[in-house]
């Protein structure tokens, strides 16, 4: 399929494997994304679950810190899940630490405890089909939630998706789910919506 | 194409425990996960880029100097590292002692690893794994060891290697063994599979998962004998999806400036010219042992079968 979205999958450390086998599941493909090189003619771009302190340490010694930030403020799709998450929120707490400011969320991270408080649960949602749920892994917890971000789903009464513009940001991991996640073919579906956008701008 | 072993359904795990306890393994794919004894360590294995710490009283070279039976940390210390890093803290427990295993997880140790490097406490079972929430690492010498692991609710795999050696042979050595054999086993018709299955002791139904999908149903990382970028690069070439390093960091010249470069050499594995850049002036390695000279009794590999 030559013509498939191109989705570029943040590859310094985590689960972005589980990421490329969803994404090629709903029909897309993907790049990897470990040097600045990698993110030219993306149609979106995926921050994976796994350490956010351990990517942050290896996009400042990639030297990817500044080209990925502009990548992901460029108006293409971006999905974040878990540290992916953190990544892109405005505030990041316990500890605090240094990120891109593309949500304006608060979040704690493992707001939900040490893995032993890990498993999967249900999402309240209007965005999403009943009986959907999400699996939180030493989950960021997110405490607030700025003008212009929307709410699409909760845990509880913890906001744990949301999404302002183009940026579409998971506590939990969809990736990981037994067959197509609901949240995923949200993002895919903006992927497309966005290449029709484009070719549509180009003709 | 419809599989009869799809690779969302693994045999013995429920869908819960798939996407929870196996679910974490996998954010620490593509990381480095070092043994630190104090918080202090804790903060520069994390300062460097870990993805996890596994906390220990001593690394393993040092239980070799030290000799006796080497037990389960003292909680006091783990809690010291829990509480000074934000990362994944890991740590041991005797192969057998499920009392140590409870004790961690009323710790809410994230991960367990039932390990050789400790003295055994059963040399008959291994840990029921199944019963506690906790995700457990195991390791392995070959598929076998692998997969009556994985049967006991093992969910990540690590190669055994020789720790506190400084030697990667042991490591190679086994990572080539469970490659070749899962390749094997790619091959292989029902009637071979089945009796793979009982010439491993395990259900035939987790030996044709790994038939058809040509990997181990949970994360397959390596451990024992990790020194250098280098060694660690090759254990990821080998197929190792993460990697544990123990005392090739503390016990080298620079472990800050060591830790670094291996974290880096994990996520460019398959580029020599950062594996150059990073391999530069890093000090002195740990001093290590040359395997032949070592005695069988001092072999660790060969406990927990």
């Amino acid at each position: 399929m030559e013509d498939a979205p191109l989705v570029g999958v943040l590859a310094l450390q985590g689960d972005f494997a589980e990421h490329e086998a969803a994404l090629a599941a709903a029909g897309v493909r993907t790049r990897r994304i470990r040097a600045a090189a990698d993110l030219g003619g993306l149609d979106g771009i995926v921050l994976p679950g796994g350490e956010s302190t351990t990517m942050l340490k290896l996009l400042d010694v990639e030297e990817l810190w500044r080209p990925l930030g502009d990548a992901l403020r460029s108006g293409v799709p971006v999905f974040a899940t878990c540290a992916g998450m953190i990544l892109i929120a405005d505030r990041v707490e316990n500890p605090n630490q240094r990120s891109y400011g593309l949500l304006p969320i608060t979040v704690v991270r493992n707001g939900y405890g040490r893995q032993y408080h890990s498993g999967t649960f249900a999402l309240v949602s209007t965005a999403l089909p009943a009986g959907t749920t999400g699996t939180f892994i030493r989950a960021p917890r997110i405490t607030s939630v700025g003008a212009g971000c929307e709410v699409l789903a909760r845990r509880g009464d913890d906001p744990v998706l949301v999404r302002r513009g183009p940026v579409l940001a998971a506590c939990f991991h969809p990736e990981l789910a037994t067959g197509l996640h609901p949240v995923v073919a949200m993002f895919v579906e903006a992927v497309r919506a966005y290449v029709r956008r484009s070719a549509a701008a180009r003709a | 194409m419809s599989k009869k072993h799809p690779l969302d359904k693994i045999p013995g795990f429920t869908a819960e425990e798939r996407v929870s306890k196996i679910g974490f393994c996998e954010q620490l794919k593509g990381g480095v996960i070092m043994d630190v004894i104090d918080a202090e360590q804790a903060r520069i294995a994390e300062e460097a880029g870990a993805c996890a710490v596994m906390a220990l009283e001593r690394v393993p070279a040092d239980i070799r100097k030290h000799g006796g039976v080497a037990r389960a940390s003292d909680p006091g210390m783990i809690e010291a590292i829990q509480k000074a890093v934000s990362i994944p803290v890991m740590a041991k427990v005797r192969i057998g002692h499920f009392v140590e295993a409870q004790i961690l997880e009323a710790m809410e140790v994230d991960c367990i690893d039932e390990s050789e490097v400790l003295t055994p406490a059963d040399e008959q079972f291994h840990v029921d794994k199944r019963v506690f929430k906790t995700p457990f690492v195991c390791g392995c010498r070959d598929l076998g060891e692998a997969l009556r692991r994985i049967h006991e609710g093992a969910a990540m795999i690590r190669t055994k290697g020789e720790a506190g050696t400084g030697n990667v042979v042991e490591a190679v050595r086994h990572m080539r063994a469970l490659m070749s054999q899962i390749r094997e086993l790619r091959s292989m018709e029902e009637k071979q599979l089945e009796k793979k299955a009982s010439e491993l002791r395990v259900p035939f139904d987790l030996v044709a998962w790994v038939a058809e999908n040509g990997r181990l149903p949970v994360p397959n990382f390596s451990a024992g004998g990790v020194a250098t970028p280098a060694d660690a690069a090759l254990m990821m070439q080998l197929g190792a999806e993460a990697v544990f390093v123990g005392s090739g960091i503390f016990k080298s010249g620079n472990p800050q400036q060591r830790a670094k470069a291996i974290v880096r050499a994990v996520t460019h594995f398959e580029e020599p010219k950062v594996l150059v850049e990073v391999s530069k002036g890093l000090g002195e390695p740990m001093v290590g042992i040359d395997i032949n000279t070592m005695p069988a009794n001092e072999r660790l590999a060969g406990r927990g079968i």
